[in-house]
Order: structure tokens, then C-alpha cells, then sequence
């Protein structure tokens, strides 16, 4: 091992990761944040095509909130990360549409426009409806009490229709649940806070404004950040617990703690643990982005996003075959508050693929697969907001396959294991999960994520 | 350091992690987190800054003490002694 020995090294510069770092080297502790890639940001990143940026990940950030609240999530997490929210430069979004069969419902940011859509489309559930979002609005958000049971069960409580139910599970499945067929109750009551109580906004110029004002901070706390640097193994002591990590290129690190980003499997793997087969995640998608000629609204399309499934039982599982387009989500990632600043529109499609048949696949059948999968969701997309293909002046997109590569999720699993590790644990002392699999969501709960194990894990540590 | 500057030394502290909140108003008997909006994630940068600006450690269990600026001062004042005041860092 070389001389130096880090307080923590954390694997995977992603939000998770950079919010942990932040934390950490805030208060002097000796942090490296290590990642295998070239680019920073993990699921939500960007790259450069045809002189365009994409955005990979990011459709829409939660738990938007006005200036003037100090309380929830979102200020309370640019606190503790000393970001000072202008730095975000936040858009709202314009509205965003949940279509289930042949219903409709409209939700805008704070709750009057979803109870107003729900009380027209469901007049006999309104007043479950409305109970409902006390019962959510009485939740502590930070609680740490766990309750998986389910959010379809669960609903029926104050829900009789079942279309309804289908209607707010549809949007938060694909918002973040890592779990076939299913929502649980805890995190379908974040996810109903921080995407209907709350709101949906974007940062102008999309995921990069975020990175780099995360990466600025982290370099700025006199943090470490190492591109490139991909983990090969954690090393264990001869008690078990983690004491540093090796490198792909064979170069030891030395640390007090392991703070890992890459997955329950994938850290699991990293230090010799067999994963069981229940904890390998099997939900991947294939998003499509097609950049416009002229504004999305100037289409008549309007909605920033559009959560769908054309079927009145909506499938949340991994597909038998290539893609499934009965379902999905359609981002005008345009249709947010300042577009003034010359963006052209952008249109993404999102449905859930399978990643053992994208990976069965020859570089040709690949290929091909890619064409025809895309005009698939791109008509699919026209059934139920706006197809993008006759103003499309450039595209892109991304399989299981891709999400493997770029992320390490085993099956290109982008919502990771179905099995969450809450307090971080896997089992191995001073090595703590943070990120996805420690089972926050969506890129304020991976922020979250980094920030509670660091104080938790190490800040607090110390302290006693 | 005095009870002042110990009170200053505090108020620079959670400047730096509430920018935003105005603290000319507050009143040093009253429990802070009922004046301004300060959850235990805060109480525990304001403990880390001590510890980095100080070289005070306040043990988890003493986090109570430093719930009003009058009780900040009676538990700070013998871990303050010749430290000198650290203000804008």
C-alpha cells in the first residue's frame, strides 16, 4: 500500500458519491472519490455527440419547492452541501400528464393541479383522494422506519378504483422502483412527496450545472477526485472488515472507510461475496433522444413529461422480449420555465427493455435491433404525447447494454438491486452502500444518500 | 475568548450554514432551532465547525448543551480559553 491513507475512499463519482465527498472534505477529513469512467455523474451524466450534449439520467429533479421553504429535502440537502440554490438555477416544469388507458390526469408542481385532475377524471374519489395526502403530508420524510409493504394494497386503504391506483403507481414506478410488479409503501410515499407535494424542475443546462457545481465544491473542499480509476477489488483485513481498495491498474489505497456507489451485487462482488440470486436487479430500459428543429411547445405539446401505460394493469417488469412500448415515459426536456436561453427541443423516450436479450445479441442484430426498437418507441411515444420524428435533427440511444457499460449495473439494472440495504450494510465492516442500493431514489435521494453516511458513518463517528 | 465573542464565534458558524438566515434578532436565551430553522444535521456541522475552527470536540451527548446561545457560552467558555476568535472563514 502506498503512505498515504485516506479517512474514506468512495467508489463511484456519481451524486451519491459527490455528496458523500463534499461532506467529508468539508471538515478536513482526507477523501479520494475514485470512478472508472472519464465522466463524472454515474447514472446521471452527459456526453458530447456531433458537437450536441446529451443528457443520460435526468428527466426532471425532485422535491422542487419555492425559495421560502426551508424544511424539506431539497434546501436542506444544498445546506448541508453549501450550494447555494441560485447556483442551480432551477426551472419549474411547465405541467406533466399520468395516462392510464383511456384516463388522464394532469399534475403540476404543489398538489391543486393533480387533486383538480383527480376530482374531474374520479368525482367518487376525491375525498379519499385528499385523505390520502394528509396521510402522506403527515410523514416524516427523513424517517427511518421501513415499510415495504405493498403501495397497490396499500392504496386500496383510501382508494376504491383501481384505475386510480394504476394512475399514481405508474409514475413512481418509473421514477425509481427497482422491484418487478411492484411499489413499496415508504418509497411510494417519498416519491409521491417529492414528485406531487413537491415538484418537478429542471437546472438550466440540464445535468451539468448540477455535476459541476457538485464537483466544484468537492475539489473546492480540498476533496480528491480521481477519473479513470476504476476499482478492481476491496481489500479486507484479517478481520474482514474493508481497509482500502486496489485499483484496475494494481495500485493499493489505503483507507479508515469504503463508501461504495457501485451496487449491492457489484460491491458485493468487489469484495468476494457471492450475491444471492433475489438481490440481482432485472428492471432496464432503452431511452431514446431525439433533439427537435424548434421548441416542443411550438408542436402543440406542452407537457414536460408523460408517464404512460396503455393498459388499464400496467406491467412494471422486465420485458420478454426487446422493449415494451405499452408503457413509459415521454420527457420534453424543453418544457421547463426559462427555455428562452436557445435550447432547441428535446424529446426522450423511456421503456423498459431486457438486458439478457439486448446482451444475446451479434454487433449486426445489434445494430438493427437499435433502428427498429427506436421506431418503435418513437410511435409509441406519437399514441401518447408527440412523436419527434418529422422535426428531429439529431439522435441518440441507449439500451441495457449501454447502461451496463457505463454504470456496472449488473443487467444494466438502473434502479440496481430490488433489495435495499437501508442502514448500508452488506456485511462487511467500514464498508457502507450509498447511492441507489442504500435505497433512496431519484437524484435528490441519491444526494441524500451521500450526505447521511457521511454524517452517520464517519462525521458522527468521530465525534463520540 | 469572552461570552461575546463565543457568541460571535457561534453566529459566524451558522451564517456559514444558513447564509440565508438573519440572525441580528436573536435573542440568547431561547432555544435556537425555535428562532431559525435548524434541524440535528445542522447541530452537527455547527459541532464539526467547532471542531475545525477550534480544535473543540462536543461529544454527541452533549449536543443538548448547545441548544440556546446562553448555553453555548456555559459549555464553551472553559474549551474556548485562549483561542482566539475566527470570524468570515
Amino acid at each position: 500500500m502506498t503512505n498515504e491513507r485516506y479517512d474514506a475512499v468512495v467508489i463511484g463519482a456519481g451524486m451519491s458519491g459527490l455528496a458523500a465527498g463534499i461532506r467529508l472534505a468539508q471538515f478536513d477529513k482526507r477523501v479520494v472519490v475514485l470512478d472508472r469512467h472519464s465522466l463524472w455523474g454515474g447514472l446521471n451524466s452527459f456526453y458530447k455527440r456531433g458537437g450536441r450534449r446529451f443528457d443520460t439520467g435526468l428527466h426532471a429533479l425532485t422535491n422542487w419547492v419555492p425559495a421560502t421553504e426551508k424544511s424539506t429535502p431539497l434546501p436542506k440537502l444544498l445546506r448541508q452541501l453549501r450550494i447555494p440554490r441560485e447556483e442551480l438555477q432551477l426551472a419549474e416544469q411547465s405541467h406533466s400528464i399520468v395516462k392510464v388507458g383511456a384516463v388522464s390526469l394532469e399534475f403540476g408542481n404543489g398538489i391543486g393541479r393533480l387533486e383538480a385532475s383527480v376530482a374531474h377524471a374520479f368525482p367518487r374519489e376525491i375525498d379519499g383522494f385528499r385523505r390520502l395526502v394528509s396521510a402522506i403530508q403527515a410523514h416524516d420524510p427523513f424517517s427511518d422506519v421501513v415499510d415495504a409493504s405493498s403501495a397497490r394494497v396499500r392504496l386500496g386503504e383510501w382508494l376504491r378504483d383501481p384505475l386510480l391506483i394504476e394512475c399514481l403507481i405508474v409514475p413512481v414506478a418509473f421514477y425509481g422502483s427497482a422491484r418487478e410488479d411492484e411499489v413499496e409503501w415508504d418509497l411510494f410515499v417519498v416519491l409521491f412527496r417529492s414528485m406531487f407535494l413537491e415538484g418537478l424542475a429542471r437546472p438550466m443546462g440540464g445535468i451539468k450545472t448540477l455535476l459541476d457545481a457538485l464537483k466544484k465544491r468537492f475539489l473546492d473542499c480540498g476533496g480528491i477526485l480521481r477519473m479513470r480509476s476504476g476499482v478492481s477489488r476491496i481489500v479486507r483485513d484479517a478481520h474482514g472488515a474493508a481497509c482500502g481498495v486496489q485499483l484496475d491498474d494494481g495500485e493499493l489505497l489505503a483507507c479508515e472507510r469504503v463508501l461504495s456507489s457501485a451496487g449491492r451485487v457489484e460491491t458485493q462482488r468487489l469484495c468476494d461475496v457471492p450475491p444471492q440470486p433475489a438481490e440481482v436487479g432485472q428492471l432496464s430500459f432503452c431511452e431514446t433522444t431525439s433533439v427537435l428543429s424548434q421548441p416542443t411547445r411550438s408542436l402543440g405539446h406542452t407537457a414536460t413529461m408523460v408517464f404512460f401505460s396503455t393498459s388499464e394493469h400496467f406491467a412494471y417488469r422486465r420485458p420478454a422480449g426487446l422493449i415494451d412500448t405499452t408503457s413509459g415515459v415521454v420527457c420534453a426536456s424543453d418544457n421547463y420555465a426559462h427555455h428562452e436561453f436557445g435550447e432547441a427541443g428535446i424529446v426522450r423516450v423511456t421503456c423498459l427493455a431486457n438486458h439478457a436479450v439486448w446482451s444475446g445479441l451479434d454487433d449486426e442484430a445489434y445494430a438493427a435491433a437499435k433502428t427498429q426498437v427506436a421506431q418503435e418507441m418513437l410511435a409509441a411515444a406519437g399514441r401518447v404525447a408527440l412523436d419527434p420524428r418529422p422535426w428531429t435533427s439529431a439522435f441518440d440511444m441507449f439500451t441495457p447494454k449501454t447502461i451496463h457499460r457505463y454504470t456496472g449495473h449488473v443487467n444494466g439494472a438502473v434502479y440496481g438491486s430490488p433489495v435495499k440495504a437501508r442502514d448500508g450494510s452488506i456485511g462487511v465492516d467500514k464498508l457502507h452502500l450509498i447511492g441507489t442500493d442504500q435505497g433512496t431514489l431519484g437524484i435528490i435521494g441519491s444526494l441524500l444518500s451521500g450526505v447521511t453516511a457521511a454524517n452517520r458513518h464517519i462525521l458522527m463517528a468521530n465525534q463520540r | 475568548m469572552t461570552s461575546e465573542e463565543i457568541i460571535l464565534a457561534i453566529k459566524d458558524i451558522i451564517q456559514t450554514i444558513a447564509p440565508d438566515e438573519d440572525l441580528s434578532e436573536l435573542k440568547t436565551d431561547v432555544r435556537l432551532r425555535d428562532q431559525i430553522e435548524l434541524d440535528s444535521m445542522d447541530f452537527l456541522d455547527i459541532v464539526m465547525e467547532l471542531r475545525k475552527r477550534y480544535g473543540v470536540q462536543v461529544p454527541e451527548e452533549d449536543y443538548k448543551e448547545l441548544a440556546t446561545l446562553d448555553g453555548c457560552v456555559a459549555y464553551l467558555t472553559p474549551h474556548m480559553q485562549g483561542k482566539t476568535l475566527k470570524v468570515g472563514v
